[in-house]
Protein backbone atom coordinates (compact mmCIF):
# COMPACT_ATOMS: atom_id res chain seq x y z
CA UNK A 1 0.00 0.00 0.00
CA UNK A 2 2.43 2.33 1.06
CA UNK A 3 4.87 1.42 -2.43
CA UNK A 4 1.92 2.28 -4.43
CA UNK A 5 1.10 5.76 -2.64
CA UNK A 6 4.82 6.71 -3.00
CA UNK A 7 4.49 5.61 -6.33
CA UNK A 8 1.67 7.47 -7.38
CA UNK A 9 3.09 10.97 -5.10
CA UNK A 10 6.16 10.19 -7.56
CA UNK A 11 4.49 10.12 -10.76
CA UNK A 12 2.77 13.66 -9.40
CA UNK A 13 6.17 14.85 -9.67
CA UNK A 14 5.11 16.45 -6.34
CA UNK A 15 8.75 17.25 -5.13
CA UNK A 16 10.13 18.26 -8.72
CA UNK A 17 7.06 21.32 -8.38
CA UNK A 18 8.71 22.47 -4.71
CA UNK A 19 11.90 22.54 -6.07
CA UNK A 20 10.56 25.00 -9.39
CA UNK A 21 8.81 26.74 -6.72
CA UNK A 22 11.93 27.53 -4.57
CA UNK A 23 13.61 28.26 -7.19
CA UNK A 24 10.83 30.88 -8.33
CA UNK A 25 11.03 32.10 -4.84
CA UNK A 26 14.77 32.91 -5.17
CA UNK A 27 14.36 34.25 -8.24
CA UNK A 28 12.26 37.04 -7.13
CA UNK A 29 14.78 37.89 -3.96
CA UNK A 30 16.94 40.76 -4.04
CA UNK A 31 20.21 40.14 -5.56
CA UNK A 32 24.16 39.57 -3.22
CA UNK A 33 26.02 41.12 -6.23
CA UNK A 34 27.75 44.31 -5.59
CA UNK A 35 28.69 45.85 -8.59
CA UNK A 36 32.83 45.78 -8.00
CA UNK A 37 34.37 48.63 -9.36
CA UNK A 38 31.31 50.84 -8.52
CA UNK A 39 30.25 49.72 -5.10
CA UNK A 40 32.50 49.00 -2.34
CA UNK A 41 32.25 46.78 0.78
CA UNK A 42 33.20 49.12 4.21
CA UNK A 43 36.79 48.20 4.88
CA UNK A 44 38.23 47.71 8.46
CA UNK A 45 41.01 50.25 9.33
CA UNK A 46 43.13 47.50 10.25
CA UNK A 47 42.99 46.19 6.46
CA UNK A 48 46.29 45.62 5.38
CA UNK A 49 46.90 46.73 1.84
CA UNK A 50 49.61 48.77 0.27
CA UNK A 51 52.86 49.73 2.22
CA UNK A 52 53.55 53.29 2.85
CA UNK A 53 56.66 55.41 5.12
CA UNK A 54 55.10 58.22 6.87
CA UNK A 55 56.26 61.60 7.50
CA UNK A 56 55.67 63.63 10.67
CA UNK A 57 53.78 66.84 10.04
CA UNK A 58 56.60 69.14 9.66
CA UNK A 59 57.55 66.99 6.92
CA UNK A 60 60.26 65.19 8.27
CA UNK A 61 60.03 61.38 7.39
CA UNK A 62 59.26 58.86 10.37
CA UNK A 63 61.93 56.61 9.89
CA UNK A 64 64.86 56.10 12.21
CA UNK A 65 66.64 53.33 10.24
CA UNK A 66 66.27 50.68 13.85
CA UNK A 67 65.44 47.96 10.96
CA UNK A 68 63.28 45.76 13.21
CA UNK A 69 60.96 45.68 10.06
CA UNK A 70 63.80 44.23 8.47
CA UNK A 71 64.14 41.91 11.50
CA UNK A 72 60.65 40.51 12.13
CA UNK A 73 59.64 40.01 8.49
CA UNK A 74 58.80 36.45 8.02
CA UNK A 75 59.04 36.89 4.38
CA UNK A 76 62.44 38.68 3.83
CA UNK A 77 60.71 41.15 1.41
CA UNK A 78 62.30 44.35 3.41
CA UNK A 79 65.88 45.35 2.72
CA UNK A 80 67.13 48.44 4.48
CA UNK A 81 70.78 49.69 4.17
CA UNK A 82 71.58 53.22 6.75
CA UNK A 83 73.91 56.11 7.56
CA UNK A 84 74.49 58.80 9.59
CA UNK A 85 73.44 62.33 8.27
CA UNK A 86 74.77 65.51 8.32
CA UNK A 87 72.63 66.56 11.41
CA UNK A 88 73.80 63.23 13.15
CA UNK A 89 70.22 61.32 12.84
CA UNK A 90 69.84 57.52 11.75
CA UNK A 91 68.40 58.04 8.43
CA UNK A 92 68.05 55.09 5.86
CA UNK A 93 69.59 54.95 2.44
CA UNK A 94 67.83 52.51 0.83
CA UNK A 95 64.20 51.50 1.94
CA UNK A 96 62.88 48.48 -0.46
CA UNK A 97 59.74 46.24 0.03
CA UNK A 98 59.16 42.93 -2.46
CA UNK A 99 55.80 43.48 -2.51
CA UNK A 100 56.15 39.37 -4.53
CA UNK A 101 57.53 38.42 -0.92
CA UNK A 102 55.46 39.90 1.40
CA UNK A 103 52.75 38.26 2.87
CA UNK A 104 50.89 41.67 4.50
CA UNK A 105 51.20 39.79 7.71
CA UNK A 106 51.42 43.66 9.52
CA UNK A 107 54.19 42.82 11.39
CA UNK A 108 56.51 45.25 10.02
CA UNK A 109 53.85 47.90 10.97
CA UNK A 110 53.47 45.91 14.67
CA UNK A 111 57.52 46.06 15.30
CA UNK A 112 57.83 49.74 14.41
CA UNK A 113 58.40 51.95 17.15
CA UNK A 114 57.78 55.09 15.29
CA UNK A 115 54.48 54.47 13.38
CA UNK A 116 56.52 54.95 10.64
CA UNK A 117 55.93 51.81 8.11
CA UNK A 118 52.39 51.42 8.00
CA UNK A 119 49.97 49.65 5.64
CA UNK A 120 47.04 51.40 4.22
CA UNK A 121 43.52 50.37 3.24
CA UNK A 122 44.60 50.78 -0.38
CA UNK A 123 44.48 47.36 -2.32
CA UNK A 124 43.44 48.49 -5.90
CA UNK A 125 47.13 48.88 -7.70
CA UNK A 126 49.17 46.54 -10.29
CA UNK A 127 52.17 45.83 -11.93
CA UNK A 128 53.06 46.58 -15.79
CA UNK A 129 56.77 45.09 -15.69
CA UNK A 130 58.81 43.00 -13.78
CA UNK A 131 61.08 44.92 -11.28
CA UNK A 132 58.00 47.17 -10.78
CA UNK A 133 57.08 44.90 -7.43
CA UNK A 134 60.15 46.31 -5.56
CA UNK A 135 58.86 49.68 -4.18
CA UNK A 136 61.63 51.90 -3.08
CA UNK A 137 61.91 54.28 -0.11
CA UNK A 138 60.59 57.62 -2.69
CA UNK A 139 57.78 55.77 -3.63
CA UNK A 140 56.87 54.45 -0.40
CA UNK A 141 57.24 58.45 1.21
CA UNK A 142 54.57 59.00 -1.92
CA UNK A 143 51.95 56.53 -0.92
CA UNK A 144 52.60 57.82 2.64
CA UNK A 145 51.81 61.75 1.64
CA UNK A 146 49.10 60.32 -0.44
CA UNK A 147 46.86 58.38 2.00
CA UNK A 148 48.38 60.20 5.12
CA UNK A 149 44.76 61.22 5.96
CA UNK A 150 43.14 57.53 5.48
CA UNK A 151 46.04 56.30 7.62
CA UNK A 152 45.97 59.08 10.43
CA UNK A 153 42.13 58.79 10.86
CA UNK A 154 42.78 54.59 10.91
CA UNK A 155 45.67 54.85 13.53
CA UNK A 156 43.24 56.93 15.61
CA UNK A 157 40.45 54.83 15.60
CA UNK A 158 42.35 51.92 16.48
CA UNK A 159 44.62 54.23 19.43
CA UNK A 160 42.71 52.54 22.44
CA UNK A 161 43.64 48.88 21.26
CA UNK A 162 47.18 49.67 20.89
CA UNK B 1 14.89 33.84 -65.49
CA UNK B 2 11.53 35.26 -63.64
CA UNK B 3 11.60 31.53 -62.19
CA UNK B 4 15.48 32.09 -60.60
CA UNK B 5 14.68 35.91 -59.71
CA UNK B 6 11.47 34.35 -57.53
CA UNK B 7 13.51 31.88 -56.14
CA UNK B 8 16.22 34.60 -54.85
CA UNK B 9 13.28 36.51 -53.66
CA UNK B 10 12.01 33.64 -51.41
CA UNK B 11 15.25 32.76 -50.34
CA UNK B 12 15.59 36.69 -48.82
CA UNK B 13 12.20 36.36 -47.74
CA UNK B 14 12.77 33.36 -45.72
CA UNK B 15 15.85 34.82 -44.27
CA UNK B 16 14.25 37.93 -43.30
CA UNK B 17 11.57 36.90 -41.57
CA UNK B 18 12.32 33.51 -40.13
CA UNK B 19 16.10 32.76 -40.03
CA UNK B 20 16.96 36.64 -38.75
CA UNK B 21 14.38 36.98 -35.98
CA UNK B 22 15.23 33.05 -34.91
CA UNK B 23 19.29 33.67 -34.85
CA UNK B 24 18.23 36.89 -32.53
CA UNK B 25 16.12 34.85 -31.10
CA UNK B 26 19.18 32.37 -29.94
CA UNK B 27 21.37 35.11 -28.85
CA UNK B 28 19.16 36.98 -26.44
CA UNK B 29 17.85 33.28 -25.57
CA UNK B 30 21.70 33.00 -23.95
CA UNK B 31 21.39 36.27 -22.80
CA UNK B 32 18.62 35.57 -20.95
CA UNK B 33 19.39 32.11 -19.57
CA UNK B 34 22.39 33.63 -17.83
CA UNK B 35 20.07 35.89 -16.61
CA UNK B 36 17.45 34.10 -15.19
CA UNK B 37 20.08 31.04 -13.70
CA UNK B 38 21.86 34.35 -12.08
CA UNK B 39 18.43 35.58 -10.65
CA UNK B 40 18.02 32.01 -9.37
CA UNK B 41 20.96 31.53 -7.48
CA UNK B 42 20.69 35.26 -5.82
CA UNK B 43 22.86 36.73 -8.39
CA UNK B 44 22.44 39.34 -11.45
CA UNK B 45 23.90 37.72 -14.58
CA UNK B 46 25.94 39.24 -16.87
CA UNK B 47 25.23 43.83 -16.45
CA UNK B 48 28.77 45.22 -17.86
CA UNK B 49 28.57 44.98 -21.84
CA UNK B 50 25.89 47.53 -22.70
CA UNK B 51 22.95 48.95 -20.75
CA UNK B 52 22.05 45.90 -17.99
CA UNK B 53 24.50 43.72 -20.16
CA UNK B 54 22.02 43.63 -22.91
CA UNK B 55 25.11 43.62 -25.73
CA UNK B 56 26.51 40.54 -24.08
CA UNK B 57 25.36 38.07 -27.11
CA UNK B 58 27.31 40.31 -29.45
CA UNK B 59 29.80 40.46 -27.46
CA UNK B 60 29.90 36.59 -27.17
CA UNK B 61 29.39 35.90 -30.94
CA UNK B 62 31.91 38.09 -32.45
CA UNK B 63 34.72 36.61 -29.42
CA UNK B 64 33.73 33.32 -30.99
CA UNK B 65 33.66 34.06 -34.83
CA UNK B 66 36.98 35.80 -34.50
CA UNK B 67 38.82 32.81 -33.06
CA UNK B 68 40.67 30.10 -34.88
CA UNK B 69 38.85 27.11 -35.51
CA UNK B 70 41.18 23.77 -34.49
CA UNK B 71 41.42 20.70 -36.33
CA UNK B 72 42.61 18.10 -34.33
CA UNK B 73 45.43 16.32 -36.01
CA UNK B 74 43.90 13.20 -36.40
CA UNK B 75 40.20 14.45 -36.78
CA UNK B 76 38.43 13.45 -40.30
CA UNK B 77 38.15 17.19 -41.52
CA UNK B 78 35.41 16.69 -43.64
CA UNK B 79 33.44 15.07 -41.16
CA UNK B 80 34.66 17.30 -38.62
CA UNK B 81 33.94 19.98 -40.04
CA UNK B 82 30.25 19.23 -41.84
CA UNK B 83 28.86 17.61 -38.69
CA UNK B 84 27.61 21.51 -37.32
CA UNK B 85 26.37 22.10 -40.13
CA UNK B 86 24.33 19.05 -39.81
CA UNK B 87 22.97 19.83 -36.38
CA UNK B 88 22.05 23.18 -37.40
CA UNK B 89 20.58 22.32 -40.50
CA UNK B 90 17.19 20.31 -39.36
CA UNK B 91 17.05 22.88 -36.48
CA UNK B 92 15.97 25.51 -38.69
CA UNK B 93 14.57 23.54 -41.98
CA UNK B 94 11.63 22.53 -39.32
CA UNK B 95 10.52 26.06 -38.82
CA UNK B 96 8.96 25.21 -42.84
CA UNK B 97 6.38 23.96 -41.71
CA UNK B 98 5.56 26.32 -38.46
CA UNK B 99 2.94 28.03 -39.15
CA UNK B 100 2.67 31.07 -37.18
CA UNK B 101 -0.70 31.85 -36.94
CA UNK B 102 -4.39 30.76 -39.26
CA UNK B 103 -3.03 31.48 -42.40
CA UNK B 104 0.97 32.10 -42.32
CA UNK B 105 2.86 29.61 -42.75
CA UNK B 106 6.27 28.79 -45.38
CA UNK B 107 5.11 25.00 -46.22
CA UNK B 108 1.55 24.24 -45.55
CA UNK B 109 1.70 20.41 -45.81
CA UNK B 110 -0.60 17.32 -44.91
CA UNK B 111 2.13 15.76 -42.86
CA UNK B 112 3.42 18.41 -41.12
CA UNK B 113 4.31 16.76 -37.81
CA UNK B 114 5.93 14.33 -39.77
CA UNK B 115 8.24 16.42 -41.10
CA UNK B 116 8.59 17.70 -37.81
CA UNK B 117 9.26 14.26 -36.48
CA UNK B 118 11.74 13.32 -39.01
CA UNK B 119 14.04 16.36 -38.89
CA UNK B 120 13.81 17.01 -35.00
CA UNK B 121 15.63 13.08 -35.03
CA UNK B 122 17.81 13.65 -37.98
CA UNK B 123 19.68 16.65 -35.40
CA UNK B 124 21.28 13.91 -33.73
CA UNK B 125 23.54 12.85 -36.44
CA UNK B 126 25.71 16.11 -36.03
CA UNK B 127 26.08 14.98 -32.62
CA UNK B 128 27.26 11.64 -33.36
CA UNK B 129 29.10 12.50 -36.62
CA UNK B 130 31.10 15.60 -34.04
CA UNK B 131 31.70 12.92 -31.65
CA UNK B 132 33.13 11.08 -34.13
CA UNK B 133 35.13 12.71 -36.14
CA UNK B 134 37.01 14.38 -33.37
CA UNK B 135 39.05 11.01 -32.65
CA UNK B 136 39.11 12.05 -29.22
CA UNK B 137 37.36 10.05 -26.00
CA UNK B 138 35.21 12.45 -24.62
CA UNK B 139 33.29 13.98 -27.51
CA UNK B 140 32.96 10.11 -28.51
CA UNK B 141 31.71 8.89 -24.98
CA UNK B 142 29.02 12.46 -25.42
CA UNK B 143 28.04 11.65 -28.53
CA UNK B 144 27.06 7.83 -27.80
CA UNK B 145 25.67 8.96 -24.64
CA UNK B 146 23.27 11.62 -26.71
CA UNK B 147 22.70 9.21 -29.64
CA UNK B 148 21.28 6.34 -26.58
CA UNK B 149 19.52 8.94 -24.93
CA UNK B 150 17.92 10.87 -28.42
CA UNK B 151 16.81 7.62 -29.23
CA UNK B 152 15.58 6.57 -26.49
CA UNK B 153 12.99 9.61 -25.83
CA UNK B 154 12.29 9.64 -29.31
CA UNK B 155 10.37 7.03 -28.72
CA UNK B 156 8.29 8.54 -25.76
CA UNK B 157 8.17 11.54 -27.72
CA UNK B 158 6.49 9.42 -30.67
CA UNK B 159 3.70 8.11 -28.90
CA UNK B 160 2.72 11.68 -27.15
CA UNK B 161 2.19 12.80 -30.46
CA UNK B 162 0.18 9.86 -31.31
CA UNK B 163 -2.08 11.20 -28.61
CA UNK B 164 -2.62 14.27 -30.34
CA UNK B 165 -2.92 12.82 -33.78
CA UNK B 166 -6.19 10.38 -32.08
CA UNK B 167 -7.45 13.44 -30.90
CA UNK B 168 -7.13 16.00 -33.93
CA UNK B 169 -7.51 14.11 -36.43
CA UNK B 170 -4.26 15.68 -38.53
CA UNK B 171 -0.90 15.84 -38.94
CA UNK B 172 -1.49 19.72 -40.85
CA UNK B 173 -0.05 21.75 -37.46
CA UNK B 174 -3.00 24.52 -38.50
CA UNK B 175 -5.60 21.43 -38.34
CA UNK B 176 -3.99 21.16 -35.25
CA UNK B 177 -4.06 24.44 -33.40
CA UNK B 178 -7.74 24.59 -35.21
CA UNK B 179 -8.77 21.15 -33.35
CA UNK B 180 -8.05 22.65 -30.05
CA UNK B 181 -11.16 25.82 -30.10
CA UNK B 182 -12.64 26.98 -27.83
CA UNK B 183 -10.20 28.29 -24.91
CA UNK B 184 -8.01 27.19 -22.33
CA UNK B 185 -9.50 24.08 -21.02
CA UNK B 186 -10.19 22.60 -24.68
CA UNK B 187 -6.50 22.75 -25.65
CA UNK B 188 -4.81 19.17 -26.07
CA UNK B 189 -2.90 19.60 -22.02
CA UNK B 190 -5.73 19.03 -20.10
CA UNK B 191 -7.14 15.74 -22.19
CA UNK B 192 -3.47 14.63 -22.88
CA UNK B 193 -2.36 16.03 -19.72
CA UNK B 194 0.78 12.97 -18.96
CA UNK B 195 1.43 13.14 -22.46
CA UNK B 196 1.64 16.89 -22.59
CA UNK B 197 3.63 16.71 -19.47
CA UNK B 198 5.89 13.44 -20.87
CA UNK B 199 6.43 15.41 -24.27
CA UNK B 200 7.89 18.67 -22.16
CA UNK B 201 10.44 16.09 -20.48
CA UNK B 202 11.12 14.33 -23.45
CA UNK B 203 11.93 17.53 -25.34
CA UNK B 204 14.53 18.45 -22.68
CA UNK B 205 15.80 15.18 -23.10
CA UNK B 206 15.80 15.36 -27.12
CA UNK B 207 17.84 18.88 -26.58
CA UNK B 208 20.11 17.49 -24.32
CA UNK B 209 19.49 20.42 -21.82
CA UNK B 210 19.77 20.10 -17.97
CA UNK B 211 18.85 17.42 -16.16
CA UNK B 212 19.63 15.18 -18.76
CA UNK B 213 22.70 17.04 -19.95
CA UNK B 214 24.56 13.82 -19.82
CA UNK B 215 26.10 14.48 -23.25
CA UNK B 216 27.79 17.28 -22.04
CA UNK B 217 28.52 16.56 -18.37
CA UNK B 218 30.87 18.83 -17.65
CA UNK B 219 31.94 16.78 -14.18
CA UNK B 220 32.12 13.76 -15.97
CA UNK B 221 33.54 13.70 -20.00
CA UNK B 222 34.17 17.94 -20.03
CA UNK B 223 32.13 19.23 -22.87
CA UNK B 224 30.73 15.78 -24.55
CA UNK B 225 30.48 16.09 -28.04
CA UNK B 226 31.78 19.10 -28.97
CA UNK B 227 35.31 19.46 -26.74
CA UNK B 228 37.02 19.66 -29.78
CA UNK B 229 35.03 22.15 -31.87
CA UNK B 230 36.45 26.43 -31.26
CA UNK B 231 35.82 29.32 -32.84
CA UNK B 232 32.88 29.49 -34.94
CA UNK B 233 32.01 26.40 -35.34
CA UNK B 234 31.51 25.85 -31.61
CA UNK B 235 29.30 28.34 -32.19
CA UNK B 236 26.83 26.99 -34.44
CA UNK B 237 26.63 24.23 -32.32
CA UNK B 238 25.67 26.67 -29.27
CA UNK B 239 22.95 28.09 -32.33
CA UNK B 240 22.00 24.23 -33.23
CA UNK B 241 21.04 23.73 -29.22
CA UNK B 242 19.37 26.82 -28.36
CA UNK B 243 17.21 26.85 -31.73
CA UNK B 244 16.49 23.46 -30.95
CA UNK B 245 14.97 24.25 -27.53
CA UNK B 246 13.14 27.25 -29.14
CA UNK B 247 11.96 24.67 -31.76
CA UNK B 248 10.39 22.06 -28.99
CA UNK B 249 9.04 25.26 -26.79
CA UNK B 250 7.44 26.75 -30.11
CA UNK B 251 5.82 22.52 -31.09
CA UNK B 252 4.36 22.17 -27.38
CA UNK B 253 2.57 25.65 -27.72
CA UNK B 254 1.41 24.30 -30.90
CA UNK B 255 0.50 20.89 -30.48
CA UNK B 256 -0.67 21.27 -26.37
CA UNK B 257 -1.67 24.36 -25.68
CA UNK B 258 -3.39 25.47 -29.07
CA UNK B 259 -1.20 27.91 -30.19
CA UNK B 260 -2.01 31.02 -31.14
CA UNK B 261 -5.31 30.50 -29.77
CA UNK B 262 -6.65 32.73 -27.03
CA UNK B 263 -7.15 31.28 -23.57
CA UNK B 264 -10.11 33.23 -23.10
CA UNK B 265 -11.69 31.97 -25.78
CA UNK B 266 -14.73 30.67 -24.61
CA UNK B 267 -15.19 33.09 -21.96
CA UNK B 268 -18.60 34.75 -23.12
CA UNK B 269 -18.89 37.18 -20.36
CA UNK B 270 -16.03 39.16 -22.10
CA UNK B 271 -17.89 40.36 -25.01
CA UNK B 272 -16.41 41.04 -28.16
CA UNK B 273 -13.14 41.36 -26.65
CA UNK B 274 -9.84 41.48 -28.32
CA UNK B 275 -9.21 38.94 -25.53
CA UNK B 276 -10.94 36.22 -26.64
CA UNK B 277 -8.79 36.74 -30.24
CA UNK B 278 -6.56 34.25 -31.70
CA UNK B 279 -3.46 36.08 -32.36
CA UNK B 280 0.17 35.17 -32.85
CA UNK B 281 0.77 37.29 -29.38
CA UNK B 282 -0.80 34.56 -28.35
CA UNK B 283 1.43 32.30 -29.71
CA UNK B 284 4.13 34.29 -28.56
CA UNK B 285 3.30 33.84 -25.12
CA UNK B 286 3.31 31.03 -25.05
CA UNK B 287 7.02 29.55 -26.83
CA UNK B 288 8.29 32.18 -24.08
CA UNK B 289 7.13 30.65 -21.15
CA UNK B 290 8.06 27.26 -22.50
CA UNK B 291 11.04 28.70 -23.01
CA UNK B 292 11.62 29.88 -19.17
CA UNK B 293 10.97 26.53 -18.67
CA UNK B 294 13.65 25.13 -19.77
CA UNK B 295 15.95 27.87 -18.01
CA UNK B 296 13.99 26.99 -14.97
CA UNK B 297 13.99 23.79 -15.04
CA UNK B 298 18.07 23.85 -15.50
CA UNK B 299 18.54 25.97 -12.27
CA UNK B 300 16.32 23.44 -10.27
CA UNK B 301 17.38 19.98 -11.02
CA UNK B 302 20.67 18.18 -10.86
CA UNK B 303 21.28 16.35 -13.44
CA UNK B 304 19.92 12.71 -13.79
CA UNK B 305 22.39 9.73 -13.61
CA UNK B 306 22.81 7.92 -16.62
CA UNK B 307 20.75 4.66 -15.57
CA UNK B 308 18.50 6.41 -14.43
CA UNK B 309 17.88 8.41 -17.63
CA UNK B 310 17.41 5.02 -19.24
CA UNK B 311 14.83 4.21 -16.80
CA UNK B 312 12.87 6.70 -16.43
CA UNK B 313 12.81 6.95 -20.71
CA UNK B 314 11.54 2.91 -21.06
CA UNK B 315 10.49 2.27 -18.16
CA UNK B 316 8.06 4.92 -17.11
CA UNK B 317 7.69 7.29 -19.88
CA UNK B 318 7.04 4.84 -22.69
CA UNK B 319 4.40 2.58 -20.67
CA UNK B 320 2.17 5.69 -19.71
CA UNK B 321 2.58 6.77 -23.00
CA UNK B 322 1.20 3.70 -24.50
CA UNK B 323 -1.84 3.74 -21.89
CA UNK B 324 -2.91 7.01 -22.62
CA UNK B 325 -2.75 6.56 -26.19
CA UNK B 326 -5.11 3.88 -25.57
CA UNK B 327 -7.05 6.71 -23.76
CA UNK B 328 -7.36 9.10 -25.87
CA UNK B 329 -8.84 6.58 -28.42
CA UNK B 330 -11.60 5.49 -25.96
CA UNK B 331 -11.96 9.53 -25.03
CA UNK B 332 -12.45 9.97 -28.92
CA UNK B 333 -14.68 6.31 -29.29
CA UNK B 334 -16.91 7.75 -25.84
CA UNK B 335 -17.19 11.46 -27.42
CA UNK B 336 -15.97 12.56 -23.84
CA UNK B 337 -13.67 14.70 -25.80
CA UNK B 338 -15.49 15.48 -29.19
CA UNK B 339 -13.12 15.82 -32.03
CA UNK B 340 -12.68 19.20 -34.33
CA UNK B 341 -15.00 20.63 -31.37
Amino acid sequence: MKAIVRYLRSLMLIELFKGLGVTLRYFRRPKFTLRYPEEKTPKSGRFRGLHALRRYPNGEERCIACKLCEAVCPALAITIESTQRDDGTRRTTLYEIDLFKCIFCGFCEESCPVDSIVETDFQEYHFESRGENVVSKPQLLAIGDRFEESIAEARRQDAAFR
Amino acid sequence: MEAILNLIWTVILIGVLTFLPLILAVAYYTYAERKVIGFMQVRQGPNRVGPKGLFQPFADVFKLLFKEIVVPTNANRYLFLIAPILAIAPAFATWAVVPIDDTHVWADINAGLLYVLALTSLGVYGIIVAGWASNSKYAFLGAMRSAAQVVSYEIAMGFSLVGVLILAGSLNLQDIVQAQRGGFSDWFWLPLLPLFVIYLISGLAETNRAPFDVAEGESEIVAGFHVEYSGAAFAVFFLAEYANMILISTLTALLFTGGWLSPFEGWGFLGDSWLRESHAIWFLVKIVFFMFCFLWFRATFPRYRYDQIMRLGWKVFIPITLVWVLLAALMIFTQIVIRGA
